[in-house]
């Protein structure tokens, strides 16, 4: 029951959380071993800062994640282990940067037809684990097994746009993808959540799973551990660390207690109080990467009350967001601005903060004929500062008159229930493109409308700028929507939550400003051990 | 058939019909739960399109007695079924998180028997003195603190202030043996609790047992203390302590979940926790036989230990 799986079979339904432990005591972590021991020995050099990058041994990370039945297909993943795990094994054809803006990755370039509906993506030259170069055909696999009709990949939703039957390998570094309508953003496709290029015909990946990317399997042990080691020939350089070891740790102090011990050397997602208390201690590095979540309250605006857009208004000067921030995210996260993506591409910077305005809101209620106002407020523990933050938003509130009770949802089901039931209810987001937000969730026909926007002349709005080749031009109707978001829409944002990770002294090289999912973020080919 | 015999046959006979009740109770409770494993699945991505795609490939669109009995077909060759979400067999996560939990378990009954019965046979030999009371007032407060804020405080204090022992058992992957100073705190955590109730039940049975009419009967013949302590009264107040200890077992066997998470350990706790979680139904059906099983044997166990201790307590199966 140790390192090396048995074979395995596997079903093309997607899994949960993380991994665990090995013993494997693998050559060369001498160094960083004792670099990472409690007592807060800071590394053999006193290099301020980052320091030079330092080739060499072994880097273990503890993330909260699955169980025993996580498996490695890059293209179940779920979670923000799989992610890291999936992105250290396998490449996607470009990845976002920390704006969410697409970079090229995989693909070298990509160029589009006068109308935006076909576009020749051009491969870059890349190598799989096992020596063959990446070709037009493995990644039109790797997208047909996505999109395949009988099977749920998360990633599905993201390819629609793509006409798989019609696009084609134009030779073996260019493919030319045909899409079913004009997309500007269609870089943001390749770029997408699990949308990872795997060699043509690849089905099992719990065994030896061959990517691209910048480290390869050495053993999985699912819910234990897996350790990867450096792929030499990786294209985009090979990585510094020797060796990389993913471990699970669900329990947030385990990961704490684990990083201090010195047993891991980078641990994910950290309480905003822990990064307090650690923050000036000398024995951890605190990171946090700004905007990674969209802290929010969606109010249904298909139904009353919030169908009249006073009465949303009114609720956007209820908030007072400083002190939900504080509050609920221990201060760890920037105000929000009822739009999503602060300090994303194509965010309108320029419009002015919004402030809690208590009369302002009684009298746009009193308008509305909602003086009184009941409201029931969902949420649930599914999400760190939920609970807290409906409590407070609650006591906010009563300070206007209107009277909010809470309901505790469960979380296991909490986003399917809250999808179409209730009409107001705590909401978050993680990192996308500003134009995957409005898609997946803003137009009539999204598949997940949490506010039930429905307004025809936003879907047109959308359209167009998906029809805009000029950037400039495209980024004005970008603008115009959001303006509306701002002045009536569902989503009352109220904060942006910083994603905390903890490191040992000795790692460096970790990027600060990547929000969670983008590239940056727990990109461990850049990271190097002092 | 000799008595005890018949009484071990009527035993079994509930055993199983304890370990089938169970089964039905956690498919029923499983089933009523809100959202089955595709909506879990779907997570902040509920479009509804997808989870019956994800239904659809799990399969879950079978009635639930078709489901139920298709699983208990499997049982009866020991086939625990298939994992709705790796597709693995359920078999393999019951081999794999058993390991790290048994050695635990052993672990903790190893020091227990001693400790426990130890101090509880100390306290009542000073009955009502400071020894009795040190002890009656420790074990209260010990058993008062919750495993996980104890663990906390070991962690703190003896891995990351002291330095002396490891603060998880990351790294060691399930080879725990091999490495003793990772399983001392998770061990001290799980004695603290029972550690005390034992204690104290074995003082107030032995206290009880030494003011009994047998015991008189023995002093006046003369026996020496330690002799009716140990050879008349031990045994009678250790005889509901076996009870006791039997479902300490179970529960350590059973889910020492706080312990595995505090310290990083991929026992059975983690696989059930996981699992509940996803909504896998078959590997919490699975676990939900394993533990009945473990269960009953534990108890048929214990009531034949109590037999032989104390034959004259007849045990009703």
């Amino acid at each position: 029951m140790h390192d090396e799986p048995a074979p395995r079979r596997h079903l093309p339904s997607p899994h949960r959380r993380g991994f665990l432990a090995t013993a494997s005591g693998l050559a060369g972590l001498g160094a960083l071993t004792l670099a990472g021991c409690g007592g807060g020995t800071s590394g053999r050099d006193d290099a301020k800062g980052d320091g030079k990058p330092r080739r060499g041994g072994r880097l273990r990370a503890a993330f909260a994640g699955g169980g025993a039945s996580e498996t490695l297909d890059p293209h179940l993943g779920n979670l923000f282990a799989d992610v890291a795990r999936a992105k250290a094994l396998f490449d996607k054809l470009a990845d976002y940067g920390a704006d969410l803006s697409a970079r090229p990755r995989l693909a070298r370039s990509w160029e589009p037809n006068a109308g935006l509906d076909r576009w020749q993506v051009t491969l870059r030259d890349a190598a799989f684990h096992n020596g063959k170069p990446v070709t037009a055909r493995d990644v039109l696999h790797s997208y047909r097994r996505i999109a395949d009709p009988k099977r749920a990949f998360r990633a599905k939703a993201s390819l629609e746009p793509i006409d798989l039957t019609a696009s084609r390998a134009v030779d073996r570094r260019t493919v030319e993808f045909v899409l079913k309508r004009p997309t500007a953003e269609f870089p943001n496709i390749l770029a997408a959540f699990g949308a990872y290029i795997v060699p043509d015909g690849a089905e099992d990946f719990d065994r030896k799973p061959v990517g691209s990317g910048p480290f390869r399997l050495v053993s999985f042990a699912p819910g234990r551990s897996t350790v990867l080691r450096r792929n030499d020939a990786y294209w985009d350089g090979a990585p510094y660390l020797d060796e990389l070891e993913f471990i699970v740790a669900n329990e947030e102090s385990a990961r704490v207690n684990a990083l201090l011990g010195g047993q891991v050397e980078y641990a994910h997602e950290l309480n905003p109080t822990t990064a307090r208390a650690h923050e000036r201690g000398g024995r951890m590095e605190i990171v946090r990467l700004p905007g990674s979540t969209m802290q929010a309250f969606a109010m249904k605006t298909d139904r009353p009350p919030f169908d009249d857009k006073r009465v949303r208004e009114a609720f956007f000067l209820i908030a007072d967001r400083k002190e939900l921030i504080d509050g609920a995210l221990s201060g760890a996260g920037q105000l929000g601005n009822d739009l999503f993506g602060k300090g994303y591409e194509y965010y309108p910077a320029g419009l002015p903060q919004r402030e809690q305005d208590l009369d302002r809101a009684r009298k746009l209620l009193k308008q509305a004929g909602a003086d009184g106002l009941r409201v029931t407020l969902d949420t649930s523990s599914v999400a760190a500062g939920f609970t807290e933050a409906a409590a407070i938003f609650r006591d906010q509130a009563a300070k206007a008159g209107v009277k909010i009770t809470v309901r505790n949802g469960s979380k296991d089901s909490y986003w399917s229930d809250i999808l179409d039931s209730g009409t107001l209810c705590s909401y978050r987001s993680g990192a996308m493109p500003i134009e995957s937000h409005i898609s997946q969730r803003l137009l009539t026909d999204s598949t997940t409308n949490a506010t039930k926007w429905h307004h025809r002349d936003f879907d047109a709005l959308y359209q167009q700028a998906q029809s805009t080749k000029d950037d400039k031009a495209r980024a004005a109707v970008y603008e115009r929507m959001q303006r509306r978001l701002y002045a009536e829409g569902g989503f009352l944002v109220w904060g942006f939550a910083d994603w905390i990770i903890g490191t040992a002294p000795a790692v460096g090289g970790v990027d600060r400003e990547a929000p969670a999912n983008t590239l940056g973020w727990a990109r461990f080919d850049k990271v190097w051990l002092r | 058939m000799t008595p005890v015999r018949s009484w071990l046959a009527r035993r079994l006979l509930l055993g199983a019909a304890q370990t089938v009740a169970v089964v039905l109770l956690v498919f029923a409770l499983t089933e009523a739960l809100p959202g089955d494993a595709a909506v879990v699945l779907a997570g902040d991505q509920p479009d509804p399109a997808r989870i019956a795609a994800i239904r659809d490939t799990m399969e879950l669109d079978r009635p639930a007695a078709v489901r139920l009995l298709d699983w208990a077909a499997g049982l009866a060759h020991g086939d625990l079924g298939t994992s709705l979400v790796s597709g693995r067999p359920v078999n393999s996560y019951v081999a794999d998180g058993f390991g790290p939990t048994l050695l635990l378990a052993s672990l903790t009954v190893l020091f227990l028997v001693p400790a426990g019965v130890g101090l509880g046979v100390l306290a009542a030999r000073h009955q009502g003195r400071l020894v009795d009371r040190a002890i009656s007032t420790v074990t209260l407060g010990v058993y008062a603190v919750p495993e996980f804020a104890l663990g906390v405080l070991l962690v703190t204090v003896f891995a990351l202030r002291l330095g002396w022992l490891p603060p998880t058992a990351v790294g060691y992957g399930t080879d725990l043996l091999a490495h003793p100073a990772a399983l001392v705190l998770p061990v001290l955590v799980l004695l603290s609790r029972p550690v005390c109730s034992l204690a104290r039940m074995v003082r107030a049975g032995m206290i009880e047992a030494l003011a009994s009419p047998y015991v008189a009967q023995a002093r006046r013949y003369g026996i020496h203390g330690a002799r009716i302590r140990y050879a008349h009264a031990l045994p009678n107040a250790v005889a509901p302590a076996a009870q006791h200890l039997a479902r300490t077992v179970d529960w350590l066997l059973c889910g020492v979940i706080v312990v595995e998470a505090l310290f990083v350990i991929p026992g059975l706790g983690t696989v059930l926790m996981n699992a509940v979680a996803e909504r896998d139904v078959p590997v919490v059906q699975g676990l939900a036989v394993v533990f009945g099983v473990v269960t009953v044997v534990l108890n048929i166990g214990a009531d034949l230990v109590t037999r032989g201790f104390a034959p004259r307590a007849e045990v009703t199966a």
